[in-house]
């Protein structure tokens, strides 16, 4: 199983610090499994140009195809003006329509403010299903407060990391056995 | 006027052709894969067996990019030109955005004259968009590229003298473009992709129209038909002066549920190479009903299915694509037999105007 993290922000170090944790969860608990943390500050990413995704060179093609070969993605966004950063929108734009189908995504959203807690359910969730997701329903809001110096200080939030890491896993092998049965009965 | 100017005769009825895209893959299953050279000579080969066989039609395209070898498409068609009789040849498609349209037609011409007056053009605007940067255009002109030397394209073929000018190629002053085709020009046709809109554009230009289907259903298509079918009539022309193409997957064998599974893998393992994502199983089974446009199965399920698109279409040629993702030498021999003794016939003996 392939998980990639996508760490959304080339500026900040919310996201990336919840990312962290991420890692040390899955890591600890699911060792065989295969993460990857893509964090978009350590890649320069072109702008989509709408070309095939296997055409990109260099940064942006090394990104695009590692979340195209994974089975499950997990997304970490910061709150950017009451939405996504264009970061991460550009990810979804570098991708073909229903990049996701067949895969699992969970959702990892870093805030500055309780205000914005349904700008995933309004902005993030539709694209995902657009381009045919299986999103993880529950996902885990942090807020401003939750952190001290890039530490999560909330216990609150480390359960929602475990219950989040194991519900990505447990659906990510359930969808993979279903599909493969339902492949098997095709008979080609 | 009627077809005559794009060499279509209806009373022989439906006509029916192959085309390749090119491709260069491995035969997903046995894991191997041909030499370039290899490749070339077998396509060269099933035109051969195509003309024999009495297959109306045979395309090659142009694709610049890993996993294809027909890149230099014109001296391909110019070999096929060579070794083969009577089936008309033509590209699938040529990408003008990328090239000079002299160029491209002095290279037709030459295959038409070659070829005693069987070559043809399918213009299209490519898929893949890396051969923008190999060959040194803008992607952001995509549109206006194949726009402006699209017309310059018609013009030459319509006109020996050539006064133009635009944007993206040097003015032409009472040129004369040679050699002229056997019969002083010859057929153009625009490649149009799934959308309604390009077919409106190949409608407006008055210019036959290739239509490419991967998948869906017939319906689906049928309204680009229509949509092409107005837009000449709204400009003037007469919609039964035009030809149709109709492109997609094809494989037989001598049941539906072999045919699904000897060509999956091909189809799967080859889209998953050229355009990243391979073809969802379900699709694929989905693409076995009457409905669908796709054309895998036995010889008489294939019939049936023709003859149905051909009484939803009203189009004047079906273009076969028999030989995408690897599929070996030996299985396209099959075909092109079964082609020539089974479906042709049947689809002629229905579709023949009286």
């Amino acid at each position: 199983m392939k998980i990639v993290g996508l760490s959304g922000s080339i500026v900040g170090s919310k996201t990336r610090t919840a990312m962290n944790y991420l890692s040390k969860e899955i890591s600890e608990k699911y060792p065989e499994v295969e993460f990857n943390l893509i964090d978009l500050a350590d890649y320069n990413i072109q702008f989509s140009d709408g070309r095939n995704y296997l055409e990109y060179e260099g940064d942006t093609g090394f990104v695009t195809k590692q979340i195209m070969e994974a089975d499950a993605i997990i997304i970490g966004t910061p709150i950017f003006q009451a939405s996504i950063p264009a970061t991460l929108k550009n990810i979804f734009d570098l991708l073909p329509e229903k990049s996701f189908r067949d895969k699992i995504v969970s959702i990892i959203v870093t805030a500055g403010s309780p205000k914005h807690y349904l700008i995933v359910e309004q902005q993030l969730k539709p694209i995902l299903s657009y381009m045919k997701a299986q999103v993880v329903q529950s996902y885990v809001f942090i807020e401003e407060k939750d952190f001290y110096r890039k530490e999560i200080i909330n216990d609150d939030i480390i359960f929602r990391f475990q219950r989040l890491v194991e519900d990505t896993v447990v659906l990510t092998e359930t969808y993979m056995n279903i599909r493969k049965a339902k492949e098997e009965e095709y008979d080609f | 006027m009627g077809m005559e100017k794009y060499r279509i005769d209806q009373s022989q009825g439906l006509e029916f052709g192959l085309y390749s895209l090119g491709d260069h893959l491995s035969n997903p299953h046995t894991g191997e894969r041909i030499s370039a050279q290899q490749r070339l000579k077998e396509l060269v080969e099933s035109a051969k067996l195509a003309d024999q066989a009495g297959i109306d039609f045979f395309s090659v395209g142009e694709s610049h990019q890993e996993y294809f070898t027909t890149q230099a498409h014109s001296v391909v068609l110019s070999a096929i030109a060579q070794a083969t009789e009577k089936i008309k040849i033509g590209s699938s498609s040529t990408i003008l955005s990328t090239s000079d349209p002299v160029r491209v037609f002095e290279d037709f011409a030459t295959i038409d004259l070659i070829s005693n007056g069987r070559a043809e053009i399918i213009a299209g605007r490519a898929s893949r968009i890396g051969l923008f940067e190999l060959l040194g255009y803008d992607v952001r002109d995509y549109e206006e590229l194949f726009e402006e030397k699209f017309e310059l394209l018609l013009q030459i073929n319509e006109n020996e003298v050539v006064n133009w000018s635009g944007d993206f190629r040097a003015p032409l002053r009472n040129a004369k473009v040679l050699p002229r085709p056997k019969e002083g020009s010859m057929p153009i046709w625009r490649a149009v992709g799934g959308t309604p809109t390009s077919a409106v554009k190949a409608g407006f230009q008055g210019v036959p129209m290739a239509l490419a289907m991967l998948g869906g259903p017939v319906s689906h298509f049928k309204t680009s038909i229509d949509t092409y079918r107005q837009a000449l009539t709204q400009v003037g022309y007469n919609p039964t002066d035009f030809p149709v193409a109709t492109t997609g997957f094809f494989y037989t064998a001598e049941t539906t549920q072999q045919a699904l599974r000897e060509y999956y893998p091909h189809i799967n393992e080859g889209m998953k190479r050229t355009n990243g994502r391979g073809f969802a199983k379900q699709l694929f089974a989905q693409g076995a009903d009457k409905r669908s446009v796709m054309l895998v199965g036995s010889p008489q399920e294939i019939i049936e299915k023709i003859l149905y698109q051909h009484e939803q279409f009203g189009h004047q040629r079906y273009m076969a694509q028999l030989e995408f993702g690897g599929v070996p030498f030996d299985k396209i021999m099959k075909n092109i037999e079964i082609i020539g003794t089974e479906i042709i016939p049947a689809i002629r003996k229905y579709t023949a105007k009286k």
